[in-house]
């Protein structure tokens, strides 16, 4: 397998296989992990459990027995699932990518709801008000979901605010918080450990278990935050 | 038709084989550590292979029956008794109203599986009955069992009137050990670790350290370095994944494990070789092996062969 085939495909385990189109954080590449996860969920082979878009790669999950016994002609359930992949590949490149939603978010930038919101500003030298301020000014695509139920991965932050995450993360997080790693922010679903720079906190729930749809947010959606106090 | 919690145990949960199909929305599969244990006393009891189980770590506490019902336990072997009574694991075992179910001493493995004949009532949440802890959903209210839950059996549990009774043949039961070597597959990243640390990864002794738990075992060894620093965006990860940390150290991840993860993938535990690793403890050791994917796929069919056997032989007893 050499390094520089694109996409790259190898095996996550042996029940699954990962299609890696990139390493760079970038709008095309996280279209074509969606398209390509979205069309396997259409259009599901026999023992195809399900997919997984990240950044730039899709994880295909599949159960091992069931796609040996439909694709005997392989000496591998990976290697069939790597030729389908392959086959309709060049399909996903030209899919007309699904239009993601555009979602609001309330916000509260408290000193309670945003307890970093002053080592922000110290780390950007702008006052506490200009950091949200740039924070409000973008719009922020889902990347992917992850981490925890409902997480979203979003970016890309405003490179004057783009603090790293904490050294050390925080033993509890509470649900709702919203916070910058470097150019990524991210909002808590849950109270949980975590490391971001927490700078506000919205009530909406990101992931409700009892909707039949759980998750807020999905991969490809677009999301823009309002400050509900200012 | 139930059994109540009389005394709690540390850490006893619902599981089943996991909640799949909900990876792209954030939700981990969750799901029994012990894969292969939960499907065999299914199996063993005519089950679904797929139907909860209760995941009990030592102390246990006590279950008590308050009808009659037939069960088996698998995995760990805690040293379980009805009333005084010593019971075996891997067999089928019934049970009259009123006793009482204890574990009186780790013998071996680290969590131990009760299944009921008919299985347990209660409700799926996105189609699985396995409890998710970090969303605090699925199982019972979405937590660790309490002193004094009580969980109902589906209503076709009941004294089992079979005369003979299966039990798991020992080449059917995975061969653990507080030292075992476990298979694994290279990962993605396995080419940029330093040919050296390649060597000590199948070389070298690891220790499971205190710092692990159903999401991942974090595992002390010698550290092992890449090439060159590589910059990661996030993606999927897998139960048995085996991640490099900013440390040098090494976390395998569990059934409980994130759905993505951003440390480079160096390799993955092959699905038939798991339970082995789930049953260690904290200062248990393990070695690896490197097997090819073709190896891999060969095991993980061998051993679906022989679950279809017991399968097969479990109907016929049943008639």
């Amino acid at each position: 397998m050499t390094t520089d085939e694109i996409p790259r495909i190898f095996p996550l385990g042996n029940g699954a296989l990962t299609v890696e189109f990139g390493r760079d954080l970038s709008v095309s590449l996280n279209e074509s992990a969606i398209a390509l996860a979205n069309y396997f969920d259409a259009n599901p082979f026999a023992g195809y459990i399900e997919s997984a878009p990240a950044y730039a790669s899709t994880t295909i999950f599949f159960d091992v027995p069931l796609v040996r016994r439909s694709c005997p002609d392989y000496q591998t359930a990976f290697d069939a699932v790597k030729h389908m992949v392959e086959s309709i590949l060049p399909m996903c490149d030209i899919a007309t990518t699904v239009e993601g939603r555009h979602v609001e978010i309330p916000v509260r930038f408290t000193e309670v709801a945003g307890p970093d919101l002053s080592i922000v500003a110290e780390f950007s030298g702008l006052t506490e008000q200009k950091v949200v301020d740039l924070f409000l000014s973008v719009d922020y695509r889902v990347y992917m979901i992850g981490f925890l139920p409902g997480f979203p991965y979003m970016g890309e932050v405003d490179e004057r605010i783009a603090i790293p995450r904490k050294t050390s993360p925080r033993l509890r997080v509470p649900k709702g918080s919203i916070g910058i790693g470097g150019r990524q922010t991210g909002i808590y679903p849950f109270d949980s450990p975590g490391g971001w720079q927490i700078i506000g906190r919205t009530d909406l729930y990101l992931f409700d278990p009892v909707k039949r749809n759980p998750c807020l947010l999905e991969a490809g959606d677009t999301v823009r935050f309002v400050n509900i106090d200012g | 038709m139930s059994l109540v919690l009389v005394k709690e145990g540390i850490f006893n949960t619902v599981q089943d084989l996991g909640r799949e199909g909900f990876r792209r929305f954030g939700v981990n599969p969750a799901g029994t550590m012990d894969r292969a244990a939960t499907r065999l006393i299914n199996i063993l009891l005519g089950n679904d292979e797929n139907e909860a189980v209760l995941e009990l770590h030592f102390p246990s506490g006590e279950i008590h029956f308050e009808s009659d019902a037939t069960l088996a336990l698998g995995g760990g072997d805690f040293s379980p008794a009805i009333d005084l009574e010593p019971i075996s694991n891997w067999r089928v075992v019934s049970v009259t109203k009123k006793s009482t179910l204890r574990f009186t001493s780790k013998l071996k493995g680290e969590r131990t599986y009760l299944a009921v004949k008919g299985g347990f009532k209660i409700d799926q949440w996105l189609g699985s009955k396995c409890t998710n802890l970090a969303a605090a959903v699925g199982g019972v209210d979405g937590r660790r069992l309490r002193l004094g839950d009580r969980i109902e059996f589906s209503s076709e549990t009941g004294h089992d009137r079979v005369k003979k009774r299966p039990s798991v043949s020992t080449s059917l039961i995975p061969h653990y050990s507080r030292f075992p070597t476990v298979r694994i597959l290279a990962g993605a990243e396995f080419d940029c670790l330093t040919d050296q640390s390649q060597e000590t990864l199948f070389d070298g002794t690891f220790v499971v350290s205190k710092n692990s738990d159903r999401m991942g075992f974090r595992l002390q060894g010698e550290r092992l370095s890449l090439h060159s620093p590589i910059e990661m965006l996030s993606a999927a990860a897998c139960f048995g994944t085996i991640q490099l940390l900013p440390d040098g150290q090494v976390i395998v991840l569990m059934a409980d494990h994130q759905t993505s993860g951003g440390y480079p993938r160096i390799a993955h535990v092959i699905e038939r070789d798991l339970p082995l690793l789930a049953q260690l403890a904290p200062n248990d050791k393990v070695a690896f092996h490197q097997v090819g994917i073709v190896e891999a796929e060969a095991l993980l069919l061998e051993f679906e062969r022989d679950l279809q056997l017991l399968k097969a032989g479990v109907e016929l007893s049943n008639g």
